[in-house]
């Protein structure tokens, strides 16, 4: 019955999608504006209907009604309520769903809010954005729908899944659900989902913005940018903390030592993030100099495209990966749709290339846009990169018919000096004046930041000395580091210097210019994530021993002794077998550790859960790795110094910090200044060449 | 003489696999020994998962035998080789330098040459414009209305 509701709910929501497409694409061709009206009416009424078949897909989920397949797949009678109630994103209906009503939400709350200010873009804005979400309205009531329910044909053995009844099919209800895949029932389930999906579904109102200031011809005007500038920044943000959530869950529950395996997925995620990125940076200079349009329209494209194709490589499981959950008919659906939206999007933006008439001038190559141009096109080589070794295997196996892996190795050697490239960039671009910058007078401003950051490296390094290209990767990071500093203390000095406590000038000067300092610490919190990912490729120490009871096992300056081993039934339908340790550091008790193995009884399915004593400096991790079935006399354990880690983590928090700071709502007359299209630190007097 | 050489190369082959017998048979490999080699390969089963880390049977199985393997005395190179040969390239943790899967070496150096190379000729044809602009002077002076243009003079001449 109340499935049925849902059902109804679902459908009702995909015909209002549908008709709001249409009609908003009629309304605007043929420039009549109640048809426009009604299409904005209609999106937001699809807003409670598929609400509550949300709701009732979690209300069942919460209740265990396992009439539904769907339900049936992912939660069970051993799940905690917390895992059923997130198990609406844990399988692929409830995902493709969720996905779709976010989307759709997303898309209500533009128009509601900015339904006068962005006018004249909303006929095809509604066409573009609402097209998108019919289309995965459409996924879900069609290919994938959570209401379908399970069926059974007497005289076989096979379940059917099927929304109605089939020919000759009795009702089966499950006695009890298969539950989620293990690796799902963690704490982190709250968390990386969700933020990954709001920056997947996010990235549809920029696009759409385009997309729509092309079809209508008002990408003449600038206002369209700054829209689209501020939903990307919206879908970006909750991408990076989808990404350094994911991370810290792969690091607590996946048990390899690391946070970043250059998984497919992993990648499907971080390519848009890159490209969205590199957006967020070109676009500056169109809304600042008019600079590089068509390029900025084409970012938004291939962002919006590679957020598809993420959902697509999550949603398929056509490259193999841990998080290729399910296998079914999306895959050829999909397809076609990422293939028309990027070849039609692209004829679009050729058609209209007129519109988008950029003012280029440029004294010198040395310049705040040629940093931006060749960060730009570190961004979107680090993608190709990240793209090319994700698809390979596939590639390769259609061409030689041999299967291949591609690794972290791969990865690392390919993309590490690029980004070392743009960390060096990061730091310096952000003193680079437009137009022109005199390098006499960057070479004052990095001096002193080069000469600290070289000391600094030197005495790192030496401490850490296992491997040469450390050398350089910790200098790059305490240069950088050094110079964002500087930056800060410039300017607060400046203050200060009128009579301004050290706090307040630190406030006020970053209120002056929001974006700028907003970035700078935006600049500072990757840098922070980049030193995880350097102690993890240079730094990372690791051993392995089987211990009797009392033994122990050594490591850098830590010990880890080997007290006990017990097995005792865990939750969500776990057999825990818990090691407890204590550990030592240069003699001296620290802490008591606790490895787990737990087996999934259902599933069938091991998963070693590490223990981890974090420090700024370094992490000790250590995981529990085999044991001797009889007695428990023995066990083998195997020991991580994982150094930096904790950096990536608050590094995270720093990123959010920064981003808040740069883009938190701005009050009405403080929002116009700082829309003039001006160039900053201009230098005057300087027409014409060097 | 060639029977002599013969046999003296056989007699330090022989030995030395005696030498080397002897030195294995004093030396179980350590757990960090099988998973320094265990790291570099992928697990034939599982997806994208490294060898010295996954959890099924299977690889317990694989990772014992790398043990026995480094215990007759292979090397490294061998263990690997093994695995190739059983596997399939797959188990590598990187594709080899040779072939077509050379191309996911070298398609990115070109593709970062290629965008280099554009980004320079863009930001070089701005910077061309600009002088353009900067010889002939006339669009600086064309964007200013005609009124705006008579009240600059009229102004000028009030104050002179």
């Amino acid at each position: 019955m109340l499935a049925d509701i849902g059902l109804m709910a679902l459908v009702t929501g995909f015909l209002l999608a549908v008709y709001a497409t249409a009609v908003s694409a009629w309304g605007g061709w043929r420039n009549e504006w109640r048809w426009v009206e009604s299409a904005r009416s209609a999106t937001l009424l699809a807003v409670p209907f598929l609400t509550i078949s949300v709701v009732v897909v979690t209300y069942s989920l919460y209740t265990m009604d396992f009439s539904l397949a769907y339900v049936a797949d992912v939660s069970s009678q051993a799940m905690s309520p917390f895992l059923r109630l997130t198990a609406l994103w844990g399988g692929q209906s409830g995902s493709v769903l969720f996905w779709a009503w976010l989307m759709n939400g997303f898309v209500a709350a533009v128009l509601w809010r900015k339904w006068e200010r962005d006018h004249d873009l909303m006929p095809y804005f509604i066409t573009v954005a609402m097209l998108t979400t019919a289309f995965f309205i459409g996924i879900v009531v069609f290919i994938t729908n959570p209401f379908a329910r399970l069926w059974h044909v007497p005289g076989t053995t096979e379940l059917l899944t099927a929304v109605f009844q089939p020919a000759g099919a009795v009702a089966y209800v499950a006695r009890d659900g298969s539950g989620l895949n293990p690796l799902l029932r963690h704490f982190g389930m709250i968390g990386h989902p969700p933020t990954t999906y709001l920056g997947f579904t996010g990235f549809v109102i920029p696009y759409a913005f385009a997309i729509s200031a092309l079809l209508s011809g008002r990408s003449r005007d600038d206002e369209w940018i700054r829209t689209s500038r501020r939903w990307t920044l919206v879908a970006w943000i909750f991408l990076s903390i989808g990404l350094i959530l994911g991370g810290r869950w792969a690091y607590d529950v996946l048990g390899w030592g690391g946070f970043w395996a250059w998984d497919p997925v992993e990648n499907a995620m971080l390519m848009p993030w890159l490209t969205g990125t590199a957006f967020l940076h070109s676009v500056m200079m169109t809304e600042k100099r008019g600079m590089l349009k068509v390029w900025s329209v084409s970012l938004i494209i291939l962002t919006y495209s590679l957020s598809l194709f993420g959902t697509f490589i999550t949603r398929t499981g056509v490259i193999s990966s841990v998080h290729s959950f399910s296998k079914t008919a999306l895959g050829p659906v999909f397809f076609v749709f990422i293939g028309l939206t990027f070849v039609g999007s692209l004829w679009l933006l050729l058609r209209r290339l007129d519109t988008l008439k950029s003012e280029h001038e440029l004294e010198s190559f040395l310049s705040r846009e040629s940093a931006f141009v060749l960060q730009n096109v570190l961004f979107l080589a680090i993608t190709f990169v990240v793209f090319l070794g994700t698809v390979f295997p596939l590639l390769s196996e259609l061409v030689t018919g041999t299967k291949i892996t591609v690794g972290p190795p791969y990865f690392q050697k390919a993309t590490g000096p690029l980004f070392a490239v743009l960390v060096l960039l990061m730091g310096l671009a952000p003193l680079f004046a437009w137009r022109k910058q005199a390098a006499g007078r960057l070479g004052r401003a990095a001096l002193l930041p080069l000469v600290g950051s070289v000391l600094w490296a030197a005495v790192w390094g030496y401490a850490h000395r296992l491997h040469p290209a450390s050398y350089f990767a910790l200098w790059l990071v305490a240069f950088v580091v050094l110079l964002i500093i500087f930056e800060f203390v410039k300017g607060m000095q400046a203050r200060m210097k009128r009579g301004e406590n050290p706090a307040a000038a630190l406030y006020h000067l970053m209120g002056r210019n929001r974006r700028r300092y907003g970035g700078c610490i935006i600049h500072l919190g990757v840098v922070m994530i980049g030193l995880g990912f350097i102690g993890d490729a240079y730094f990372q120490q690791e051993t392995q021993m089987a211990l009797a009871q009392g033994e122990s096992l050594t490591l850098g300056e830590y010990t880890l002794r080997f007290d006990n081993l017990e097995s005792y039934p865990g939750s969500d339908g776990r057999e825990v077998l818990e090691a407890t340790t204590s550990l030592f550091k240069n003699g001296e008790f620290v802490q008591t550790l606790k490895p787990r193995r737990d087996f999934f009884v259902v599933q069938r399915q091991p998963m070693t859960i590490p223990a981890v004593y974090p420090t700024p400096a370094q992490d000790v991790y250590v995981l529990l790795v085999a044991w001797e079935e009889i007695g428990f006399g023995a066990s083998t354990f195997r020991m991580y110094l994982n150094p930096l880690i904790s950096w990536t983590w608050a590094g995270g928090f720093v990123l959010i910090l920064g981003t808040l700071v740069a883009a938190w709502p701005e009050r009405q007359h403080q929002a116009k200044r700082s829309y003039v299209l001006k160039p900053e630190r201009v230098q005057p007097g300087l027409l014409g060449g060097d | 003489m060639f029977r002599r050489r013969l046999l003296l190369a056989l007699l330090t082959i022989a030995a030395s696999f005696y030498a080397v017998s002897l030195v294995q048979a004093q030396t179980v490999p350590t757990d960090d020994e099988v998973n320094a080699i265990a790291r570099k390969l992928y697990c034939p089963v599982c997806p994208n998962t490294p060898l010295d880390v996954c959890e099924t049977q299977a690889c317990a199985d694989w990772r014992a035998q790398i043990r026995d393997q480094l215990a007759d005395g292979w090397s490294e190179e061998q263990v690997m080789a093994y695995f190739v040969e059983q596997y399939g390239e797959r188990v590598l943790a990187e594709p080899e330098r040779s072939g077509f899967n050379s191309l996911v070496w070298i398609l990115p150096v070109v593709a970062v040459a290629l965008g280099l190379f554009v980004a320079f000729q863009v930001l070089r044809s701005w910077r061309l414009s600009d002088v353009g602009l900067a010889e002939t002077a006339v669009p600086v002076e064309a964007a200013i209305s005609p009124e705006t243009r008579a009240k600059i003079e009229r102004e000028l001449k009030e104050l002179v």
